[in-house]
């Protein structure tokens, strides 16, 4: 393998990792404030459809992920209501979300199967970063997305452990009853943290539509919102980790779809089922070395009743 | 004046029925705002969904043939959901029940319908129940969330079927397209003269009927109540937890992949690409809406293949099947969304005075 190969698969690796991680540092969030969200699925499709479109009807990739943005955390605002003010059983209205926005999204996407984007994000050379050799060509000739995932990711881990709003979203995963106590509200801040978390599943989706692929398909996303969420236990609920994690499976994505292209005598079905595989074998590898505990915040999942405090 | 939400004193039966029906409704409306905002009139598409489903023969007989997967995906899904497992793995279980049951008449296409039958009705099952069972087995031995772990063996068992049905299986004579050769007849499941509805009707009542009666009566059927009720009071009885939840696991995808059996034998005839238009998805909604109690799985599923046929009927209409999945979602919303109010009343309180 030369060294041209191994530089424009690592740099494949972060375009194919850069959807999974906008989704999965989403999922962080929302995680961290004690409510899993197995809607990404669907907020990531309704994402890639409304940006396309968007993008497409005014021209400009932008117009597409804010469209996205707002899609995406419309979404969430469902699961929110759903889970924080009506106590609903996460796990279906996560499901609820996902199959509802798979559904949306092949409605309304229907007349654009196919179609050309109107808008796409192109390459763009950071001037000076760009001539650093081998890393220059692997991080910094990518798209305006990557570059702004670069500042969220340290934004995040900031947040998170920096700042004191921070340590109440981590300890609402907890205990939220304390942070109740502490004169914080947690339902407001609950919301708040979901529709975040769905308004960058939202860009994720757009990403795929207007940069990556750039086209809309029905299901285009083919499971990705569901490995950003296993990619979050994988991480241990930390951004950083996250960027590590959607990095490496970036890279066994543009693995599988470059072994197919040099014509290895292996199926493509074969090869594409890699990251759906590498997902479970993941998953186990990180479970069986923590001894079968996962670093899941303590009251992730359960719904938070004031009177049963 | 305000709203608050007060605890029901014991479960309200009117409730209980009164709310899915109420879901469905607001289902309806809530999709038809949809349906009116992109310009199409949501009565004429909710009449030709329905009347193409359930207003001439043909239509009622492809909904019961609809019906025949979704129930009994939904049966194997309840198995699990009951001890509060998420196996959402019935497609690929379904699929690969298919596939498991399709490779007897490939192989042997000279059997007698006798031993053909069954050998593609247990290697079905048996297929199923082994996929169900790995995403129990990694759950067991390394707490791998199965909700993760049986929906990327979805996608895993699905290019399995295509790696098949574009390679070695593929009917030689069958001008290139993705399916296997047509089975021999010996291979079919009965159907009921001139109609498409076939004896995997049977199945499914039979399923039904044991589950019931699994579930009410066994000490099986206590022990998964127990363990997905309450999993510290059923580890201090005593209950072998890991035990039950590889069996639940395994009675689960044995149950989805018999549903694959009996869509490759009863209907399709042959293992083809994308075999499920998604039935092992619906089927979650299905079990959800049902309240795992097997007799209202098979009158939900009667409902939800009204809406599977009604989305093919809307194709004809140049509107997208995926309007059909988008109205099982949001009827999945208000399922879940109401289900507080049968724990639970909303009372106005006056004044608004906090009662806390």
């Amino acid at each position: 393998m030369s060294e041209d190969f191994i530089v424009s698969l690592l740099a494949a690796a972060i375009t194919m990792g850069t959807p999974l991680l906008y989704a999965a540092l989403g999922e962080v969030i929302c995680e961290r404030s004690g409510i899993i969200n197995l809607g990404v699925e669907g907020m990531m499709l309704i994402g890639a459809c409304v940006g396309f479109i968007a993008g497409n009807s005014f021209g400009s990739p932008w117009a597409g992920v804010a469209a996205a943005i707002a899609a995406g955390a419309l979404l969430a605002l469902i699961h929110a209501f759903l889970t924080v003010t009506l106590r609903a059983n996460q796990v279906v209205s996560g499901l609820a979300v996902t199959l509802f926005g798979t559904g949306l999204s092949g409605y309304l996407g229907q007349d654009y199967v196919g179609q050309p984007a109107g808008a796409v994000f192109g390459k763009i050379a950071l001037p000076v970063l760009s001539d650093i050799p081998v890393i220059g060509s692997i991080l910094f000739k990518q798209d305006a997305l990557v570059y702004i995932s670069y500042f969220l990711v340290p934004l995040a881990a900031w947040y998170f452990y920096k700042t004191r709003s921070g340590l109440f979203l981590r300890a609402m995963g907890e205990n939220p009853a304390a942070v109740d106590a502490a004169g914080i509200n947690v339902f407001r801040l609950r919301y708040l943290y979901i529709i975040v978390g769905g308004a960058l599943a939202g860009v994720a989706g757009a990403y795929l539509s207007l940069a990556y692929a750039p086209s809309w398909l029905e299901n285009m996303t083919a499971g990705r919102g569901w490995i950003a969420v296993a990619l979050v236990i994988f991480a241990l609920w930390d951004p950083w980790r996250a960027m590590a994690g959607s990095y490496l499976f970036g890279g066994i994505d543009a693995l599988g779809f470059n072994l197919q292209v040099l014509g290895l005598p292996v199926s493509g079905f074969i090869l594409n089922m890699l990251p759906y595989i590498f997902t479970v074998l993941v998953l186990v590898l990180v479970l069986k070395r923590r001894g079968g505990r996962s670093a899941a915040p303590q009251a992730l999942g359960l719904p938070y009743d004031r009177e049963e405090r | 004046m305000k709203v608050v939400l007060e605890k029901r004193l014991g479960e309200s039966v009117k409730a209980q029925i009164g709310l899915p029906v109420a879901s469905a409704l607001m289902a309806l409306v809530f999709c038809g705002v949809f349906f009116a905002l992109t310009g199409k009139d949501p009565l004429m598409v909710y009449d030709s969904m329905f009347s193409g489903a359930l207003g001439n023969d043909y239509g009622l007989s492809e909904t019961i043939v609809k019906m025949i997967p979704l129930a009994l995906c939904a049966l194997g899904i309840a198995v699990a959901f009951r001890m509060q497992i998420w196996n959402i793995g019935a497609e690929g279980q379904f699929y690969m029940g298919a596939c498991a049951a399709t490779w007897v008449p490939l192989n042997f296409p000279d059997l007698p319908a006798v031993i053909m039958l069954p050998a593609m009705f247990l290697l079905g099952a048996l297929a199923g129940g082994l996929w169900g069972l790995l995403a129990g087995w990694f759950k067991t031995r390394w707490l791998v969330n199965e909700l993760i772990s049986t929906l990327m063996m979805n996608y895993i068992a699905i290019l399995w079927v295509d790696y098949l049905v574009y390679g070695d299986w593929r009917d030689p004579n069958g001008l290139n397209f993705p399916l296997t050769a047509a089975f021999p007849d010996a291979a079919m499941l009965p159907s009921f003269g001139d109609l498409r509805v076939h004896a995997g009707i049977f199945v499914v009542l039979i399923a039904a009927a044991v589950f019931t009666v699994l579930f009410k009566s066994s000490k099986w059927g206590y022990e998964t109540k127990v363990i997905g009720s309450n999993p510290v009071a059923a580890r201090y009885a005593g209950m072998n937890i890991p035990r039950n939840v590889l069996l639940a696991m395994f009675i689960s995808g044995a149950v989805c992949g018999l549903a694959g059996m009996v869509e490759v034998s009863g209907i399709v005839g042959k293992l083809q690409h994308g075999i499920s238009p998604g039935y092992g998805y619906t089927a979650i909604i299905i079990a959800w809406l049902a309240r795992l109690n097997p007799p209202a799985i098979i009158l939900v599923s009667f409902l939800f293949a009204v809406i599977h046929v009604g989305g093919f009927m809307l194709q004809t209409m140049g509107i997208s099947a995926a309007a059909a999945t988008m109205l099982q979602g949001a009827v999945l919303f208000f399922v879940v969304g109401t289900e507080i109010f049968t724990g639970y009343k909303l009372r106005i309180v006056k004044g608004g005075a906090d009662n806390e």
